[in-house]
């Protein structure tokens, strides 16, 4: 085993990479029992693959269900209202709790983030491995709840319906409790790495921009999702004992759910945009060939989203009944966060101005993720304003937006992220042109399926809506059209991806000339990162121009 | 890339060059002291994640307390102030039991750490069985959670609303009475082992911690549900 600290870093060592984390040590057990942040970050990432998988299955669906008004397909119908109640509210729990939560932090962030700091490992790896544990258990317990009774509250399980359904709703919420302690173990895993893992030479502010993201990310992993295991086991204790918090007829308080629900869920989404914004940050440095502008103030513009993420909460209850000073002040601290969102928009961009930029995969997925975010953060503005939201609320206009940020913004900067770290965690190079074709095939079916939604929500098609008035078909069908093109793009992805690994190792240890640590070491790496303790000389985006320096 | 011999963030060069040689040391860790400290971050983290559960808790009750004021006084002198009044003298001992195990840890004494283990133990034991004899009391009377509440003399009909949450708070709290019991158990019996040592007790200090945190909640509780007024 290597010695941390204690040995000269030896750059220009030839890697004998047949030697690397992946080969060794052998067999299931070792990974079943791994303490390496590189298998876990894997073994996390086949996982949310998966969930992604599924839960994309449940979209495609839903779409197929609203081709027409009669849910017909080839003159069959296909599902009936009851079970369409379930198909949307398993795609959001799906997506929401199993996939796109983990997604980055658990999958890319465990692998890279010990890379980036220079450190053999994250600060606690057996709780590393135990927030795996509870994943898997957690995704286990949700997915025997879909199977033995379903759920058809949405994910959101708004009481006093979900409370009182029949549906397995109690094993879904235990299920999703049991997930979210996976989700504040890691983020208390990262937060002890940053603070006491940094390679000698690197300061807070000598770090990749993507750990301050992901500090920030984890601040609100710690702090938010607490109050979400409270809530649902509150919900399934009302459920079993009615002991008359949420219920009316109990004395309870329907609303004070959702209160407690979106104190949650709200930072939630900013627990899942954040890592997205932190991929961004090192793809575009890198593919500009030009350092980030203003590198603190991404930094602190993160930190700033974190905090006003917790103050926000009651945007999503604008019509729920609570007071008008409520809903008043909430509607302008929503507009608070689109200000440090926006600085980081704006030091992107200058990032990309006078820069040298090469339209790689993931440079192509940064690029869709400027404008697919920008799109899906305006509208976000639109609905902060009280008055617009009134009529937009519960509407396709809703749910367009929140597929913008969540899709158009944090899934495109996974993919992108998931092809610019792939040399490094396979060892091998996916097929480039493939590549950028999927990647403009997926940003094609996903303003295909989502923008006609902006204006059926616009002309009043409620969401979570079987039936619609037959105005509507067209843009549904243009929308479900649009899904098969996703489908498309992303089963193509799949498959490259996966054809990459039936090749010998081809990846060279930097194959996109990046700045930051995790390119020192060989492609895929040794288990202890790195040949000896490197130290930071330079910063993390010093890419300077042809002629100077 | 220069070499490695420049001390960093108050590193002691000898300290890291005894370090691989400690077992308790992590390989991903330079120092022991790197260790304890990142431990502790961790451990501080966690706190955090336990106020805010059960701060959603404190908050429902507020917000019921604050809608049947009557039910929830009148609910709460159905509770023992006396044996309520002993848990909290209980576990205010097991805390400074606690406090002497880590500082004996840090001090080389295994006997006396053993010692003050046991007492905190004890003391939790005794703290789990009043709870056991308040809860009898509650369910001979049917003063139950929710739906199973069954007592006659409520004229406010919102009694249970109260014992709902009585039932939830005290109970998530014994829970984690529970499982401090269960990780004062491991300290112990890593502590006979001889684990521990002035240079090594990080897991004494992490559970200390733990154990305080249920502490605190619990002096929170008391005041909260036993004497309303």
């Amino acid at each position: 085993m290597a010695d941390v600290i204690s040995a000269p870093f030896q750059s220009g060592v030839a890697p004998v990479r047949q030697r690397n984390y992946l080969t060794e040590p052998k067999g299931i057990k070792s990974w079943l029992t791994t303490l390496d942040h590189k298998r876990i970050g894997i073994m996390y990432l086949v996982s949310v693959m998966v969930a992604f998988l599924v839960g994309g299955v449940f979209a495609l669906l839903i779409r197929l269900t609203l081709l027409n008004p009669a849910h017909t397909v080839f003159g069959h119908k296909l599902i009936d209202a009851q079970t369409y109640n379930e198909v949307f509210t398993i795609h959001g729990v799906v997506m929401v709790f199993l996939f796109i939560i983990p997604s980055i932090p658990a999958s890319l962030g465990n692998f890279v983030l010990p890379l980036l700091l220079g450190a053999k490992d994250v600060a606690f790896p057996r709780l590393n491995l135990a927030s795996l544990y509870l994943y898997w258990t957690g995704g286990i317990m949700a997915v025997t709840a879909i199977v033995t009774g379903g759920v058809d509250t949405g994910w959101t399980f708004y009481t006093p319906y979900s409370t009182s359904t029949n549906t397995a709703v109690s094993l879904m919420a235990m299920g999703i409790f049991v997930a979210g302690f996976s989700s504040i173990f890691t983020g208390i895993n990262f937060i002890a790495t940053m603070h006491k893992l940094r390679a000698p030479g690197m300061g807070w502010f000598d770090m990749p921009l993507f750990c301050w993201s992901m500090y920030a990310t984890s601040l609100m992993q710690v702090l938010a999702t607490p109050v979400l295991a409270i809530t649902l086991l509150l919900m399934v204790v009302e459920r079993v004992f009615r002991i008359g918090i949420f219920d009316a007829s109990l004395g309870g308080d329907p609303v004070l759910f959702q209160h407690f629900f979106w104190f949650y869920s709200h930072p939630a989404v900013y627990i899942m945009i954040l890592p997205g914004m932190a991929c961004i940050s090192e793809i575009i440095p890198v593919f500009s060939r030009k350092t980030i502008f203003g590198y603190r103030m991404v930094a602190f513009s993160s930190l700033g989203i974190a905090l006003i993420s917790f103050l926000v909460w009651g945007h999503h209850m604008f019509v729920s009944g609570q007071s008008q000073t409520a809903t008043v002040v909430f509607s302008f601290l929503t507009m608070l966060v689109a200000i440090p969102t926006a600085i980081k928009i704006w030091n992107w961009l200058a990032t990309l101005f006078h820069g040298s930029i090469s339209l790689e995969t993931p440079m192509i997925y940064a690029l869709s993720f400027l404008l697919l975010f920008t799109i899906g953060g305006l509208t976000g503005v639109y609905l902060a304003a009280l008055s617009i939201d009134v009529h937009l609320t519960d509407t396709y206009f809703v749910v367009a937006h929140f597929h913008y940020v969540m899709m158009g913004g944090s899934v495109m900067a996974f993919l992108g992220a998931l092809h610019y770290w792939w040399p490094k965690m396979t060892g091998r190079m996916y097929n480039e042109r493939l590549g950028q074709i999927a990647a403009v095939i997926v940003f094609v079916g996903f303003n295909a399926t989502f923008f006609p939604q902006f204006v059926m929500g616009g002309q009043g098609m409620p969401r979570r809506y079987y039936n619609y008035l037959p105005q509507f078909e067209p843009m549904h069908a243009f929308s479900t059209v649009g899904s098969w093109i996703i489908a498309a793009g992303l089963f193509l992805t799949l498959g490259y991806l996966l054809a990459s690994l039936r090749k010998p190792y081809d990846a060279p240890s930097n194959p996109w000339g990046g700045k930051t640590m995790e390119w020192l070491t060989q492609s895929p790496p040794v288990t202890e990162n790195f040949e000896g303790q490197p130290i930071a000389t330079h910063g993390p985006y010093d890419f300077f121009p042809v002629g100077t320096h | 890339m220069s070499s490695i011999t420049t001390p960093v963030e108050g590193q002691d060069p000898e300290a890291v060059a005894h370090a691989h040689h400690d077992p308790n040391l992590r390989h991903h860790f330079a120092t022991a002291e790197q260790q304890f400290d990142t431990v502790k971050i961790g451990i501080w983290l966690f706190l955090a994640t336990e106020i805010l559960m059960f701060g959603g808790l404190f908050a429902g009750f507020a917000y019921m307390q604050n809608r049947f004021p009557e039910a929830f006084f009148l609910g709460h002198k159905h509770l023992q102030q006396g044996l309520g009044t002993l848990n909290t003298v209980v576990l205010l001992i097991s805390s400074f039991t606690m406090v002497m195990a880590v500082h004996k840890a840090a001090t080389n004494k295994r006997k006396q750490l053993i010692v003050y283990l046991c007492i905190t133990i004890f003391c939790a034991f005794v703290f789990l069985g009043v709870k056991y004899i308040e809860y009898s009391t509650h369910y001979y009377e049917c003063m139950l959670p929710g739906k199973y509440y069954c007592n006659p003399e409520d004229p406010t009909g919102h009694q249970f609303i109260f014992f709902s949450f009585y039932f939830m708070m005290t109970g998530l709290h014994g829970i984690h009475i529970l499982l401090g019991i269960v990780a004062l158990s491991w300290l112990l019996r890593r502590a006979i082992r001889g684990d521990f040592s002035s240079s090594y007790y990080n897991p004494v200090d992490a559970v200390g911690l733990y154990w305080h945190l249920v502490d605190i909640i619990w002096i929170y509780l008391f005041p909260l549900l036993y004497l309303i007024r």
